[in-house]
């Protein structure tokens, strides 16, 4: 979707302005609000792109005007609302009402370590071989989904080269609304910032993106 | 925000949804053990080994991995090396995306949509506010992580660094310099 997320070329966010050393968390609830999105994930009910989904939902205006630890909990709210665990009444109390869905799993703390360990690898074999190889000149598609997809905006459209050819993939554009894995092949594809900014960009950069396959044709 | 969050904490415990000291061991994780201290040490492994350094090039996964950091946000590593005449910036312009089994949580402006919207448009505006001026003719090279690959700058081993060893070398690498918003420090003489 063209949501609020998609920051790549936008202006007028102002200064960077990097704190000096910055502490890990800025207040206890952003502590608490890390565990809990990471403790709700892992029910198994939802997965990643779905949660980045939920989050570049926000409205926009909400979006920019909510750190990130708003942006999960924001998003975390939603998730479980919508996967009805947690009712909007319950939200209003501040405490449980009903009896909600059944977990597939309770996070407990002693397999914290190993969970966290072990991550997620969204990597995934597929039969067939990749369409493109490295070298191979392409365009990237000009689509403008209202659905979750990772090809910026900035990168639609563009003529780029394939500088590796990765492992197939979850394809988060179907996974994140529940219609499955659907792996696909990434690639890694580097543009001459002329290409998506124009004659006047600087001639030695280059920006690369990930993309799935059918993100791409020949070109 | 802070009552929100605890009013969302206390509905999910009272449900038993989730176990308010599986929370505290994660912050605990992240607070005493996954860090960017993970990442200076394959870059000093990399400077140190020629052997690591190529295994890290072709696989870093799993030459991360044989120093004991893996897990989450950090299941598939590319590892990227500065050289002379090439620098090479990371950002996620989508969302936050950032290999945590080597550097950790995030900072605020990792995040944030000042350095998202830029680094794609302006990294040389970008390096600048990080008092990073590079000469013109260095190319750069921007990675968007819009995919579940994770980017870890390796780096040039800082001039005057020679006979070091690694456990002096790791001090030398700082978390920006694995993003690519700095360098490496340079080591100071006695």
């Amino acid at each position: 979707m063209n949501g609020p997320h998609d920051l790549g070329g936008q202006m007028g966010f102002g200064a960077i302005a990097p704190e000096i050393d910055e502490p890990l968390f800025h207040a206890q609830w952003e502590k608490r609000a890390l565990g809990l999105t990471l403790a709700a994930g892992n029910m198994g009910h939802w997965n990643i792109d779905e949660s980045r989904h939920a989050r570049e939902s926000l409205r926009p205006a909400d979006y920019y005007s909510s750190s990130y630890y708003e942006i999960w909990i924001k998003a975390l709210e939603v998730l479980l609302e919508r996967h009805g665990f947690v009712s909007c009444d319950e939200f209003t109390a501040g405490r449980a009402l009903v009896s909600g869905a059944t977990p597939k799993r309770v996070l407990s703390a002693e397999n914290v370590a190993s969970v966290l360990a072990k991550g997620g690898p969204c990597d995934r074999s597929i039969a067939a071989k990749p369409h493109f190889k490295v070298g191979d000149r392409i365009k990237t598609c000009n689509f403008h989904p209202e659905t979750h997809t990772r090809l910026p905006r900035y990168a639609r459209g563009k003529i780029g080269i394939v500088e590796a050819v990765r492992d197939g993939f979850v394809f988060p554009d179907t996974n994140a609304h529940g219609k499955g894995e659907n792996p696909q092949y990434v690639y890694t594809v580097v543009f001459q910032a002329t290409e998506i900014w124009g004659n006047t960009a600087d001639a030695q950069l280059t920006i690369s993106i990930d993309a799935w396959e059918s993100y791409l044709e020949s070109a | 925000m802070a009552a929100r969050v605890r009013a969302l904490e206390t509905i999910l415990t009272q449900k038993g949804l989730i176990d308010p000291l599986a929370i505290d061991a994660i912050v605990e994780t992240y607070e005493t053990k996954v860090g960017p201290r993970n990442g200076a040490k394959v870059v000093a492994k990399a400077w140190s080994d020629p052997e690591f350094s190529e295994w890290l090039k072709r696989d870093a996964t799993a030459a991360i991995a044989s120093l004991g950091f893996t897990g989450r946000q950090g299941e598939h590593m590319q590892a990227v090396f500065n050289t002379a005449d090439t620098h090479n910036l990371v950002v996620c312009t989508l969302c936050s995306c950032y290999p945590w089994s080597v550097l950790g949580l995030p900072p605020v402006w990792y995040k944030s949509p000042p350095y998202r919207s830029k680094a794609v448009i302006d990294p040389r505006g970008v390096l600048a506010e990080f008092d990073l001026f590079l000469p013109e003719s260095t190319k750069i090279r921007v990675w968007d992580s819009t995919s579940e690959l994770r980017y870890l700058v390796v780096p040039l081993r800082p001039e005057g660094s020679d006979g070091l060893g690694e456990e002096q070398l790791v001090n030398l690498v700082t978390r920006n310099s694995m993003i690519g918003t700095g360098l490496a420090l340079t080591p100071v003489r006695k």
